[in-house]
């Protein structure tokens, strides 16, 4: 049978005493030099630590985005502010419909907003409406099809041909201004996306 | 269960039946020391853990990347023996690509653009604007397209690179291989070099160090 044998002991701690003596002027500049010291260090301590976890969250959660240009209207129209998640792209769950922002294929430092009209293998048609030989393309393995909604003033996948599906940064998700307009945003109104039968 | 808990007095033992106020009240304190200790130690951690994990990653994502390199498309400067006597690691330094500025001659470790889930590594033959002799590719003559570069592997013929898909879009470049770090042996700095046959063409780029001395 085990004994624990408990003695409770109180420990006392007195207060260190400030020194008085006046030839301790030195010293006291010292003391405060390292006082301030802690303190900036401590201060950059807690920067690195927040500046860490807003550089997790933007890259794995979600970050804001302003949109401009005129090639994804009436969907998202000049000047909008949009929430774009990174958990879609980061498990590679992406689907035909979901408006994206991806880093242009000519301009690293470049985003755009597009919709996904065609996953890898899926068959594209490339000739406008007014050709009358029809051509299609079949999307490669790793990439995605790219077009914005407001099909005559986009240049999208239909001039620079399919992305690399790492190229994206994140789905679109929410609208957040204007006000008036908030919430989620609508299906494509271009009627080019074509649903797989199987 | 009967538990007997003594107490330090300078009497000696005393047994549970003698005082029950003293044992009640040490049972308590030793449950409060313990729990305390537990959620002390638990909140040590979750604050550590939160502090650590976006650290780390962070740091991944930023300033340095450390990979194994598995397969034979960059032989001999990378794996030269295969993975027979173990696969190199190299230190991939993501600080410097940070503004998609690689050189010639550099080897970079890019998204796949076949598979985004797989990085590759190869070695950069040319930049945007260069005119290159391809091999194997669909055009025998190619200028690079502003924004993207190619890349190829040493070992010709047993590598997937741009001769297969392509310029890639420097987007997806992920960072640049600056060191050796495993096995010990073979620790080095890699330098930059491009084959001598493999020089682009025509070359829009002023570069400073065009020859390279071997010492």
């Amino acid at each position: 049978m085990a004994l624990s044998k408990v003695s409770v002991r109180s420990v006392s701690m007195a207060p260190t005493q400030p020194d008085d003596r006046p030839e301790d002027g030195g010293q006291r500049g010292g003391d405060m030099f390292r006082g301030v010291l802690g303190k900036t260090l401590c201060f950059l301590g807690y920067t690195v630590q927040y500046g860490c976890i807003a550089h997790c969250g933007f890259e794995y959660i979600g970050e804001f985005v302003t949109c401009s240009g005129p090639s994804m209207e009436p969907t998202i129209t000049n000047y909008d502010v949009v929430f774009s998640e990174r958990l879609s792209r980061n498990f590679y769950r992406i689907e035909k419909g979901d408006i994206v922002i991806a880093k242009s294929l000519f301009d690293p430092h470049m985003n755009v907003c597009k919709r996904v009209i065609g996953l890898e293998g899926d068959k594209i048609c490339t000739s406008g409406p007014s050709d009358v030989f029809k051509t299609h393309q079949y999307v490669p393995k790793g990439h995605v099809w790219l077009e914005g909604d407001n099909l005559r003033n986009s240049t999208d996948s239909r001039s620079y041909g399919p992305v690399p599906y790492a190229l994206i940064r994140g789905r679109v998700c929410l609208k957040l201004w204007p006000p008036h307009n908030f919430g989620a945003l609508n299906q494509s109104p271009t009627g080019r996306i074509v649903k797989r039968s199987d | 269960m009967t538990r007997v808990y003594y107490t330090e007095d300078p009497e000696g033992f005393r047994g549970i039946g003698d005082n029950e106020n003293t044992s009640t009240e040490v049972t308590f304190r030793v449950m409060a020391q313990q729990t305390g200790a537990g959620r002390r130690y638990i909140r040590a951690f979750v604050s550590g853990f939160f502090v650590a994990v976006p650290v780390t990653v962070t740091v991944l994502d930023r300033l340095a990347y450390v990979a194994r390199v598995e397969g034979a498309s960059m032989q001999p400067s990378l794996n030269p023996e295969g993975n027979v006597t173990g696969s190199d690691v190299v230190l991939l330094n993501r600080w410097s690509v940070r503004n998609y500025q690689v050189r010639r001659g550099d080897i970079v470790s890019v998204l796949s653009p076949k598979n985004p889930q797989q990085k590759i590594i190869k070695r950069v033959i040319a930049l945007e604007g260069d005119f290159i002799k391809t091999l194997g590719y669909k055009n025998r003559y190619l200028k690079v397209p502003d924004g993207h570069f190619w890349i190829e592997g040493d070992h010709r013929g047993h590598s997937l690179d741009s001769n297969s898909f392509g310029p890639v879009s420097l987007g997806l470049v992920h960072g640049r291989a600056s060191h050796i770090i495993w096995p010990p042996n073979r620790w080095q700095r890699i330098e930059p070099s491009v084959p001598p046959e493999r020089r682009p063409l025509i070359d829009w780029h002023a570069d400073t160090t065009e020859e390279q001395e071997e010492d």
